[in-house]
């Protein structure tokens, strides 16, 4: 292994790089043709194989969507309500565990980053931690807290710490000395040297992390939903295959994965703001 | 009894540990000097005697071995913002802008100011350095040259007693280096405040020193020499060269610093 690929392996937060300044500017003609051109032959292929058998083709999901999206905030009950709602639903109960995991994410990465011996006695942890899915401890969860919707706050929690804690404390450890020998110089006190030098200087990295988490935290919440029962698109997805209607499991899964591509964008944008070059 | 030096270097030493080894190399040895208040005193020598350490010690970033470093007579502990740093490589914060980077200085030096007086000190120094009209931009848009000059505002605007200046003009290419040692001397003029800089270039430290340390090259590297620069002030890059002592100056340190290092080497 070179010595280049063994510091990729023993970093232990590989996948989370700050977005450099730039990326994802306007595509040029010749991208959007072939983006378009791949997306045709990829309609093509789900209408050859929807030919072929029960599944539902493009047009089918379509004309389903539209009556999906005519009405998207209806409330007919407790299990009848719109796409919008649920929706709703599941972007609540993400930001909440998304926002007290980062919150504690970014305050045990930054004592982490400050102290190299304290982060490698609990680095292994965090590895093992990390490599467990957070359906897995829904059990163990559920039979501790007994509340279905605590449960699922608590799978957000545990989906999306574990890449912000990482990051945070890599981003931290790894602030070039001379920011904080200015600091130190100019006797900031604790918290000046926190918010005004510390996390600006991490702060690329603390985004990489978050939009990792955040990522994680949408895959982990739909099949949270879908086994409690929580109102969701989680949920939705799971009674709508009950009901065996297949068109609107896939128009499901289009809004979920519509869903994920716009708090990404979201994240890519924070992380321009924040990111700067030396 | 004699005036209290401004800055002392009291037999300073600094080791650092060998991997795996038991033994220490040693940086340089038993290292005293004075400067006086309003005094610019450059040391001078090979890279490798230490200069740079020397210079983060007596900040406080990096910590000696024996001896002290005293500021008006009291030891210092740690950085603090009486002993201003530039520099070589600017340590700009490269998240804020070049207002906001002098800006934290001059908050943290006068923290009870308004901010009316601290936005008018701010932009002040901004001035005093050519940066107006720069001070939106982040330090990644400038030259080394326009960096520097933001690093020099942000020292100067503390108003602090000491400064030190880490080799400020190594990574500015040359033309633009003797624009700045200008503004620095103008600077230096109006402030007087007590400047010890290091440095290996000797025309530098002759345009700009009262005085100035001789290294000799590391390890163990110890203070050679001092030479004291007798040229009047207010110097300029074109009147220093039409001096007559500039050049016997300037040869006779070229010389001892050559001299030494083939000592070292044979």
């Amino acid at each position: 292994m070179s010595a280049r690929a063994r510091r990729r392996f023993l970093t232990p937060l590989s996948a989370g790089r700050p977005d450099p300044p730039g990326k994802g500017e306007a595509m040029t003609l010749k991208t959007a043709f072939l983006s378009l051109a791949i997306g045709c032959f990829l309609l093509l292929c789900w209408k050859g194989i929807a030919a072929n058998s029960e599944i539902p083709g493009p047009l089918d999901v379509l004309a389903t969507a539209v009556e999906f999206l005519r009405d998207p905030l209806y409330d007919a009950g407790p299990n009848d309500k719109g796409i919008g709602i649920l929706t709703a639903y599941s972007m609540v109960r993400l930001l909440s565990g998304f926002t007290a995991a980062s919150v504690c994410a970014i305050f045990f990465g930054v004592i982490l980053g400050r102290s190299a011996i304290l982060f490698n006695a609990v680095n292994p942890y965090i590895q093992i931690l990390r490599a467990i899915s957070p359906i897995a401890w829904m059990p163990l969860l559920l039979y501790t807290v007994k509340d279905s919707g605590i449960t699922a706050f608590l799978v957000v929690f545990m989906a999306s710490i574990w890449p912000t804690l990482a990051n945070t404390a890599f981003g931290v450890a790894n602030i070039r000395k001379d920011y904080l020998n200015v600091a130190d110089i100019l006797q900031m006190g604790y918290w000046k040297k926190l918010f005004q030098v510390i996390l600006p200087a991490a702060g690329p990295t603390i985004v990489a992390g978050l939009k990792i988490s955040m990522g994680s935290a949408w895959v982990s919440i739909i099949p949270a939903e879908a086994m409690l029962g929580s109102l969701g698109l989680g949920y939705f997805v799971w009674n709508e295959w009950n009901n065996l209607s297949l068109t609107s499991v896939i128009f499901a899964i289009f809004t979920i994965g519509a869903v994920g591509v716009v708090i990404d964008a979201m994240f890519t944008r924070l992380s321009r703001r924040l990111s700067y070059t030396d | 009894m004699y005036p209290m030096p401004m800055l002392q270097v009291d037999h300073v030493s600094r080791n650092y540990n060998i991997a795996g080894s038991p033994e220490k190399f040693c940086v340089f040895e038993n290292v005293s000097l004075k400067v006086d208040e309003g005094e610019f005193v450059t040391v001078i020598g090979h890279s490798g005697c230490g200069k740079s350490t020397l210079l983060n010690i007596i900040a406080g970033i990096d910590k000696s071995d024996t001896g002290c470093v005293l500021l008006r007579g009291k030891a210092v502990q740690g950085p603090g913002i009486d002993r201003m740093v530039v520099f070589q490589n600017f340590a700009l914060m490269p998240w804020l802008t070049v207002y906001q980077n002098v800006r934290l200085s001059v908050e943290a030096a006068f923290p009870d100011w308004t901010e009316k007086q601290l936005d008018g000190h701010t932009r002040r120094y901004l001035e005093m350095v050519s940066l107006e009209g720069a001070e939106n931009k982040r330090p990644a848009a400038l030259s080394g040259g326009m960096r520097q000059r933001c690093g020099l505002a942000r020292a100067f605007a503390a108003k602090p007693p000491v400064m030190l200046l880490d080799e400020p003009f190594a990574q500015i290419d040359a033309l633009t280096r003797g624009v700045i040692q200008d503004e620095l001397i103008r600077m230096w003029n109006e402030t007087r405040v007590t400047i010890f800089m290091v440095t290996h270039d000797v025309d530098e430290a002759i345009l700009l020193s009262d005085r100035i340390i001789l290294m000799s090259p590391g390890p163990a590297a110890a203070i050679a020499r001092t030479v004291d620069i007798p040229i009047e002030r207010p110097r300029s890059r074109r009147s220093i060269i039409e001096d007559q002592r500039y050049y016997a100056l300037r040869n006779d340190i070229i010389r001892f610093l050559e001299n030494r290092q083939e000592e070292k080497t044979a």
